[in-house]
């Protein structure tokens, strides 16, 4: 589970009325949604975005509605991972629920800036910035995320889980 | 060592088996745990989603057609054909599990007005919603929690999800209120005072005289807005307020919970009220929060009364108290969205509607819409608003040049009469 990509640099308080405005939520596919991924702050983001880039911001990422679009235009428009110094709870449930990779970690935030390429291994919970060199370590998921993480998300985690039920 | 309200409510319901995570009587704040749920809800926007992730998961019936709760409110009545197809899509899914609390237009309100309102959730409830403002019901005494859709879509499914049992701040509010201070105007300082991040993945509990004192739908309004401090849940005690509330609207048995007396928590805040102004937040974040008769000259054009935040009766009467003969400020759009037809109902049986409107205020059916920049008040670049509502995001209400003044309604309405914002009382010194 080892990334590597370019980085897009956000600061603190990253709503989820930026990452996809509510004008578009009368629709709920992710290629639809992708298309306005980010407007609010950044409307040259979803044309320029490449398939494997990393969002790196600041504290409280996805702060604001419950709207999974969020997530789901992020994942879509081709985000491979996102990293912040911390995330708002219902995005980071929303995240790892339909299998975006998130990692938490102030200190790799504070010492890349956009274009850096960064390599994330999501086993190992590190992230490495190539231009400087530096490894950062974060604190494991509870094994509990991981299963779901594992699995690809709590829709295939759960169907495992009822299928084994029965 | 005692418990919170919290982790009583999460303990209660703590779903036994082998496969669970924590099984025993208590929690303590870290756990992760499953629950089962009490009520399970999804809008418009979210339940498309939440439906498309439960026929993904193969799963033929819901949980508990009594216990899924579906609200057409945020694009509803459906502002243009692809929000039509999103309530089709709801209404036609509730209809095929025999859903017994689907709401559409013309028996809708604003979810979080409508679901206490009908007596849907009770003291003591597990509740999760596809939305945000689904903590508005910890007035309650309940433990309330937004989530995504996908979530959903499992609780709908099994009756179950997983919670990470979260820390509590207690925060507790002394004094007097001074004239117009309201809820809103609590919440709005305690944000400016712990920030946007300042409650994130914890409970608050709102306590102290001042809250004992406080109306339902004054704790409402603060329950609402604990999520725009990044709060889990926002909980209050339940007293008489509380069970005169219920009583004759719950008909399922309940059990009340109660905080212990030593109960742990993260962090104790003290907030004297008395030095409290209506308080008014500045663009672009709620904790960006200054005394509306500090806010300078800033001229308004439009403001907006209503929302899952503040579209009650009571919230309605305040508003009325300013506009009742005056009127709206010529450069002023002022839009009154009464929270649930039985709201709207009573504002209109009251004279409060008939007010609004002398003032040159249009009043609409109950939604979300300009709350989010769905509908009904959607604002253009340079254009500014005062609005009782919970966010005020870049964008939130329309263009990204845009911006949202948040305030209470007595702020909203003078505002509205002034023409920028402004204390009520400086519109009431006019006269």
């Amino acid at each position: 589970m080892q990334l590597t990509g370019r980085v897009w640099k956000y600061g603190d308080n990253v709503d989820t009325d930026v990452i996809i405005p509510a004008r578009y939520l009368n629709v709920s596919t992710p290629e639809e949604l992708a298309r306005h991924c980010m407007e609010g702050i950044d409307p040259d983001f979803a044309s320029a975005v490449q398939r494997g880039d990393i969002i790196v911001a600041g504290e409280n990422f996805g702060c604001g509605s419950s709207r999974e679009h969020a997530p789901l235009a992020i994942k879509e428009s081709g985000i491979a991972c996102v990293v912040a110094k911390s995330f708002a709870r219902i995005f980071y449930r929303n995240a790892i629920n339909i299998g975006l990779p998130i990692l938490a970690c102030a200190q790799a935030v504070e010492e890349t800036e956009k274009g850096d390429q960064l390599t994330v291994d999501l086993r190992a919970g590190t992230i490495t910035n190539l231009r400087t060199g530096r490894t950062y370590q974060t604190p494991p998921f509870p094994a509990f995320v991981m299963g779901i993480i594992q699995a690809g998300g709590l829709i295939p985690y759960t169907r495992e889980r009822m299928a084994n039920d029965q | 060592m005692g418990h919170t309200l919290t982790e009583k409510i999460i303990a209660a319901h703590l779903v036994q088996g082998e496969e669970n995570v924590a099984s025993s009587a208590e929690v303590w704040p870290g756990d992760l745990v499953e629950v089962a749920v009490d009520i399970v809800l999804a809008n418009d926007i979210t339940a498309p989603i939440a439906i498309r992730e439960f026929e993904t998961l193969g799963v033929e019936r819901v949980f508990d057609r009594d216990r899924v709760v579906m609200v057409a409110d945020h694009f509803a009545p459906n502002k243009d054909i692809k929000s039509a197809e999103q309530c089709l899509a709801m209404r036609q899914f509730a209809r095929a599990q025999g859903l017994r609390h689907h709401f559409d237009v013309g028996r809708m309100g604003i979810e979080h007005v409508l679901l206490p309102e009908q007596g849907l959730v009770a003291p003591g409830d597990i509740v999760v919603g596809a939305d945000s403002h689904t903590c508005t019901y910890g007035a309650l005494g309940a433990f309330a929690t937004g989530m995504g859709s996908t979530d959903i879509a499992v609780a709908m499914a099994t009756g179950c999800v997983w919670l990470c049992v979260p820390e509590t701040i207690r925060v507790v509010y002394h004094g007097r209120l001074r004239p117009w201070v309201g809820g809103k105007d609590l919440i709005l300082y305690t944000i400016g005072h712990i920030g946007v991040s300042g409650a994130l993945y914890k409970a608050i509990e709102f306590a102290g005289p001042v809250i004992d004192d406080l109306s339902m739908a004054g704790r409402f309004t603060m329950a609402n807005m604990a999520i725009e401090a990044g709060g889990k849940a926002g909980l209050f005690a339940v007293d008489d307020r509380t069970l005169a509330y219920v009583d004759g609207r719950v008909s399922r048995p309940y059990h009340v919970y109660q905080a212990d007396t030593d109960a742990t928590y993260a962090q104790l805040i003290e907030i004297d009220v008395s030095q409290i102004e209506p308080q008014v937040a500045l663009p672009h974040l709620p904790e960006n929060v200054c005394p509306a008769s500090q806010a300078g000259e800033v001229q308004i054009d439009q403001v907006v009364i209503g929302s899952c935040t503040n579209g009650r009766l009571e919230d309605l009467r305040v508003a009325a108290e300013l506009l009742r003969g005056r009127r709206v400020h010529p450069d002023v759009r002022c839009i009154v969205i009464p929270g649930s037809q039985q709201v709207y109902l009573e504002a209109l049986r009251e004279g409060l509607i008939e007010a609004f409107i002398e003032a040159g205020a249009v009043v609409s059916t109950p939604t979300c819409g300009p709350c989010l920049g769905g509908h009904m008040g959607v604002l253009a670049a340079g254009e500014r608003a005062v609005s009782t509502t919970n966010r005020n995001f870049r964008g939130r209400m329309g263009h990204p040049e845009s911006e949202v003044y948040l305030a209470g309604p007595a702020v909203a309405a003078a505002s509205a009469v002034a023409g920028h914002i402004a204390s009520p009382e400086e519109v009431q010194q006019c006269n």
